[in-house]
């Protein structure tokens, strides 16, 4: 037998914020590393929104060539395919709680000393960085669309990435709270996935609804997000005002455009909102 | 100082089942503390309220020193946990795993290498700590498991039927470490089984039946409160040999793996009687000591195995309680 050693008695620290930060950095970072082990995803989720900006953008762009004002369909479609890209990758990560249940891991983060805010905002955090990580390789793809890289516009397309992502991870993390089958979450995300996408304007103007489907997309969180991505990306672009009236004809409350910075403040406020009511499921656990 | 537990009047009722019906329990520090009953007992329920997991309905528990209901992340910064089921992540590496408990408990970076490097070579996975979990077999996910749970340096270490699902070899070798543990470390282990052997290597033993402790003593005190022996004949017989131990001493015997099987006080003095007065020829005889099966028998009327089966009331109370050493 091995000499015995003098065991290295750990004092534990009291609890503090350092201490709960430390947790959301270590959520955080376990969802990175498993989003970078897990390369075959990146790559499947990466042929969705490709498949929507190749094939039925330029599809479709052959029926629509005479009314959207000059401005390639695929062009018009890029910030809604943006958006969509983070969409599947938030989800699946909020659903990794759901797995993490299953296979028990997920009671070694419920009975540390640490708070559940802490946890699932880490986890949350962790969702928004991984979505936009793959939102990103979306991104790189602008100029095959007609649309030239600049710093200015896919620094602020980023951010506002960033914002969508976490709010879409926020609610997907309230709904994971509740289910406890990975394939019962799915349903639920696809039944709040494409109607979220349907009723956003990511694939055509808001314009073209009859108005009770457009208060219908007010209440949608993700509206403002495309909205604010698109007037994002297509601000230097050279277009007439007809084509910009009839394509981004903006979200209004009453008769106020609202301005894009006030855009992304409601998706990131949604998301502090579902935050909270995730943080308070997980408080009851 | 005060117990590492201390137990007063603990209930849990979950609708109409009352799961843990008025507990009361002390645990000294540095003690190997086993909770011993058949699946179903309450001996889950109680460790998870022990953990903080579960509220009690009511009574109270300080582990410790700290209350479960009102101090419970003090409860958990100074107990480490493993449970039936294994909570380790299998696409992270083992020291990943470990890195992410550290992190989540607050372990100070300083120290945090050294710890780590520790509790693996004392479970035998620093070799494999780059592995994912994945990889591994049932034992070293267990031994891992261990090790994260040792990881903070807790005042208790709850174990949740820490061998179960675990072949014979693993399991020993699970103990040797939990045995090497109590020479190293100031920890106080409390563990649950339904491992009658197992249990034999705890300092004490609560057995709990239907939500309560019928019984708290060290192994060797248990098992000399039931006061009888088991003797086991090869007759020429078997029928007969029974039909004459219940006419001639009022015996109750049964066949087990082809002996005749019954319980008596004083078993060597008895055997001697047995020859003389059996009537039946005796080929084979042997005399042992009760164990700790024969102790929750002699306390709830039924073995182990009866209880987990739903069966009970089985004539002879020999029935399962040999032939699991």
């Amino acid at each position: 037998m091995t000499a015995v050693i003098d065991p290295i008695q750990v004092q534990l620290p009291a609890r503090g914020v350092g201490h709960d930060l430390r947790a959301v950095k270590v959520v955080m970072h376990r969802e990175l590393i498993r989003f970078w082990q897990d390369r075959m995803r990146i790559i499947v989720a990466l042929v969705q929104p490709v498949l929507f900006l190749f094939v039925l953008g330029t599809g479709l762009s052959s029926l629509t060539s005479a009314g959207a004002g000059g401005v390639d369909l695929r062009t018009f479609m890029f910030p809604g395919v943006l958006a969509m890209s983070v969409m599947m990758p938030a989800m699946f990560s909020a659903g990794s709680i759901v797995y993490d249940r299953e296979y028990g891991f997920l009671r070694e983060m419920l009975v540390a000393p640490v708070s559940r805010a802490a946890i699932v905002l880490g986890k949350c955090l962790g969702g928004a960085v991984v979505a936009t990580g793959q939102g990103l390789l979306v991104l790189v793809l602008a100029p095959a669309v007609g649309i030239p890289y600049s710093f200015g516009w896919m620094f602020a397309a980023v951010t506002q990435l960033v914002v969508l992502s976490f709010t879409l991870t926020t609610f997907g993390v309230l709904a994971a709270g509740r289910i406890t089958t990975f394939q019962g979450f799915m349903a639920l995300v696809n039944m709040i996935v494409m109607p979220m996408l349907f009723l956003s304007g990511a694939m055509f103007p808001l314009s073209g609804l009859p108005l009770w489907l457009r208060s219908v997309t007010l209440l949608n969180p993700l509206t403002y997000a495309v909205d604010a991505i698109r007037r994002t990306v297509f601000e230097d672009l050279a277009i007439s005002d007809v084509a910009r009236r009839v394509l981004i004809p903006g979200v209004h409350w009453g008769g106020w455009q609202v301005p894009v910075s006030v855009e992304v403040a409601v998706v990131a406020a949604v998301g502090l909102v579902v935050l909270a009511g995730a943080v308070a499921q997980f408080r009851r656990d | 100082m005060s117990p590492a537990v201390a137990v007063r009047g603990l209930v849990k009722r979950f609708d109409e089942v009352e799961a843990v019906r008025g507990i009361d329990l002390d645990v000294d520090t540095g003690e190997v503390f086993g909770f011993l009953g058949p699946n179903g007992a309450g001996k889950s329920t109680t460790i998870s309220m022990l953990c903080t997991l579960v509220d009690p309905t009511a009574g109270s528990a300080r582990v410790a020193g700290h209350d479960v209901r009102t101090e419970r992340d003090d409860v958990r910064r100074n107990i480490g946990l493993v449970f039936q089921e294994t909570t380790l992540d299998g696409y992270l590496s083992a020291e990943q795993n470990l890195r992410f408990h550290a992190e989540l408990y607050g372990v100070p970076r300083a120290v945090l290498a050294d710890r780590l490097r520790q509790v693996l070579e004392m479970v035998g996975l620093w070799e494999r700590r780059k592995s994912k979990v994945i990889t591994f077999s049932g034992g070293m996910k267990r031994r891992l498991e261990i090790a994260r749970g040792l990881l903070h340096s807790p005042r208790v270490l709850f174990l949740d039927e820490p061998t179960v699902g675990l072949d014979p070899q693993t399991r020993s070798s699970i103990w040797e470490y939990i045995g090497q543990l109590r020479g190293r470390e100031e920890i106080t282990i409390f563990m649950t089984t339904h491992y009658m052997d197992e249990a034999e290597y705890c300092d004490r033993i609560a057995i709990i039946d239907n939500g309560q402790i019928i019984a708290v003593d060290t192994p060797a005190a248990l098992k000399a409160s039931v006061g009888k022996d088991r003797v086991q004949l090869g007759t020429a017989d078997d029928g007969a040999a029974i039909v004459a131990l219940r006419d001639r001493f009022g015996l109750d015997a049964a066949v087990h793996e082809g002996a005749v099987t019954f319980a008596v006080a004083e078993g060597e003095r008895f055997v001697p009687r047995l020859f003389a007065e059996l009537g039946v020829e005796i080929r084979s005889v042997s005399v042992a000591r009760p164990s700790l099966d024969d102790v929750f028998m002699s306390y709830t009327g039924r073995t182990i195995r009866d209880a987990e089966s739903g069966r009970g009331g089985i004539p002879s109370w020999m029935v399962g309680g040999i032939g699991r050493r």
